[in-house]
């Protein structure tokens, strides 16, 4: 579904990560992990074109995405959701102006109502049914979260690319939008791919994960995360995993 | 949406048992959300069914359009009092339906319906808005000059870095927009003028036309103008998103006043800068007379300079920097207060910069007003 081939990812001269070499499948809940600075959400934005490889390229499909035009890339993006670490819910909006905007935008065969309905819907889906007419100013920020979500299904994506689920959530509200996650994978198939350094949610959703060394600046690791936890040949992902003797993480 | 997509379709039938909703086809937002009008009229039919059963073995892809169109369906049925049956619909349908109705609808939904007000009634409002704007108006003033009382005896907590910073954005970066306006001005004034007094054969007095009024007033008038649209919005925009961040709350928890360590610097800065900007919109402003003097009016350098001398007093010049001094104090306050009354929120930032513009100028008009009666009085 996306290639990343021999992806670096820099600031200008200023090396972030070098080699990147991995494939997402369809269905798969992929994560990426490693500590922090390590450029994680840096490659997520490279995944959804808010950033341009310094070298190698990324595909979707048969597409090559770091080559492709403006309108083909749009239409790839179509397909794609995304959660920022914050929501990043337009402030001036509602709730259902928030999640509708994109629908008015890609689908003009909806009429208002109809619009507004798949809005509840998308809000209900994230257990914020009845807050349709609240400014996101008045909600809290793991409600925030939670919208961010409903209006990056609006589109019913087919990749749902998320930075930092659990960050700012408490535990309960943390599991059960990685209970969403999961209903979202099973229930229509989604694609998501997750920047996190949670292992409580990595372990319960991750199908597959590759771990990004901020030392070697390079992927280190790739595999099913309990895999690695166990049977890592590499010792560092085995500490991550194991919450071994890496400084404990603070979502930044 | 594939060529080889069908059409949804929904089929509605009775049976011994009640309805039965027969589904097919592909269901895609791009073709619109099916009518359930019909499933509709059979529930609300005088022999209601006793539930509702779904046949969905026809059904192709499908998304959210399929999920509102149950959800429709639910809604109608639960109104009825009429049970469904789900178990004929696909897996990740029910898995999704269930999500949606996991959490009960919040009961006390808002709405933004605008309650009339009696006319009365909005004039108290407005009033008592108003009063609270002026006192917080004070309020500020009153601890700016506080801080002000602390820095002068050097127990202020800022840095001093960003004080240089502030007096480098407000002074030289400034000279450019400053220097164009001003000659502009002092061209514009000459010419006005020139208009007139050629009638009297008296066009040498440009000089003392252009050098007075933008030495007394329209130096400091339009410098203030100019930098309440640069370093005042700039002001409200920088503090109005460092509300957004819950920059100012962390100073404040921290122990340091937002005042003395955000205000101080700014407002100092452009004290400090605005009557050096006010002399150097002077200097421009003459020489911009002179090019109209020179260049249309058939003057020479040396008599053009020497009637602008003869003109200009030092009370004029005094009185130019008192003003400009004063109209800097009200463009950094306005803004700062203005970026610290900001909501939380990019539309609040933008509405804070927009009404500090607003703020600053009409206090420097009416603080201009102010200024020409007294002079009048004073006989300055």
């Amino acid at each position: 579904m996306i290639a990343v081939r021999n992806v670096t990812m820099a600031y200008g001269d200023f090396v972030l990560m070098r080699d990147l070499d991995f494939e997402i499948n369809k269905g798969e809940v992929f994560v990426i992990m490693g500590g922090s600075g390590c450029g994680k959400s840096t490659l997520l934005r490279h995944l959804i074109g808010l950033k341009e490889p310094a070298a190698g390229e990324i595909h979707f499909g048969d597409v090559n995405f770091t080559t492709a035009d403006q309108r083909a890339r749009d239409s790839i993006l179509r397909r794609v959701g995304v959660l920022f670490q914050s929501g990043a819910l337009y402030s001036s909006l509602t709730l259902a102006e928030n999640i509708g905007l994109p629908l008015e935008e890609f689908v003009p065969e909806l009429s208002k109502v109809e619009v507004r309905e798949l809005a509840s819907l998308k809000l209900a889906l994230v257990g914020l049914a009845g807050f349709e007419d609240f400014y996101p100013s008045e909600i809290s920020g793991g409600m925030r979260k939670r919208a961010g979500l409903a209006r990056a299904l609006a589109l019913d994506p087919e990749i749902l690319c998320i930075d930092e689920p659990s960050a700012g959530l408490d535990p309960i509200s943390s599991k059960l939008l990685d209970e969403l996650i999961l209903e979202l994978r099973d229930s229509l198939g989604t694609t998501v791919v997750i920047v996190t350094h949670e292992l409580a949610s990595i372990f319960d959703i991750a199908t597959t994960s590759v771990f990004l060394d901020v030392t070697s600046r390079t992927m280190t690791a790739m595999g099913p995360p309990k895999d690695l936890r166990d049977h890592s040949p590499d010792p560092a992902v085995r500490e991550f995993l194991n919450r071994g003797v890496l400084p404990p993480e603070v979502s930044a | 949406m594939s060529i080889s997509s069908r059409r949804p379709s929904i089929e509605v039938r009775r049976d011994s048992d009640g309805l039965v909703v027969t589904l097919g086809g592909d269901w895609d937002i791009h073709s619109g959300i099916a009518s359930i009008a019909e499933v509709e009229s059979q529930l609300t039919a005088a022999a209601a069914p006793s539930r509702i059963a779904y046949v969905a073995d026809e059904i192709g892809s499908w998304d959210s359009a399929l999920l509102t169109m149950l959800l429709r369906i639910a809604e109608a049925a639960k109104a009825q009092e009429v049970p469904e049956d789900r178990a004929g619909l696909p897996e990740g349908v029910r898995g999704m339906l269930e999500l949606a109705e996991a959490v009960p609808e919040k009961g006390d939904i808002k709405t933004h319906e605008k309650k009339h007000v009696l006319f009365v009634t909005q004039v108290g409002l407005t009033t008592i808005d108003v009063t609270h704007s002026l006192t917080g108006m004070l309020d500020f003033v009153g601890e700016v000059t506080i801080a002000l009382g602390k820095w002068v005896t050097g127990r202020a907590s800022y840095r001093k870095a960003d004080l240089w910073l502030a007096v480098q954005q407000a002074g030289v970066e400034a000279m450019p927009i400053v220097a164009l306006v001003s000659f502009l001005m002092g061209v514009i004034l000459a010419f006005v003028g020139a208009i007139q007094l050629q009638q009297f054969g008296a066009a040498i007095y440009v000089a003392d036309l252009v050098g007075i009024a933008m030495v007394r007033d329209v130096s400091a008038l339009m410098t203030g103008i100019v930098m309440a649209g640069r370093s005042g919005a700039a002001y409200a925009a920088e503090i109005g998103s460092m509300q957004v961040n819950e920059e100012v709350d962390a100073l404040t928890t921290s122990g340091v006043s937002p005042i003395e360590f955000l205000v101080l610097p700014r407002v100092i800065a452009l004290v400090c800068m605005m009557p050096l900007l006010t002399i150097y919109s002077d200097f421009v402003s003459i020489l911009g007379g002179m090019f109209v003097g020179v260049t249309m009016l058939d003057q020479s350098f040396a008599a053009y300079a020497l009637q602008t001398e003869g003109a200009v007093t030092l009370t004029h010049v005094i009185g130019g920097l008192v003003k400009g001094t004063t109209y800097g104090a009200i463009v950094a306050m306005a803004g700062c207060l203005r970026g610290l009354q900001s909501g939380r929120s990019s539309l609040a930032v933008g509405a804070a910069a927009t009404s500090a513009v607003v703020t600053a100028i009409v206090l420097i008009i009416a603080a201009a007003g102010i200024f020409s009666v007294l002079s009048y009085v004073l006989g300055i």
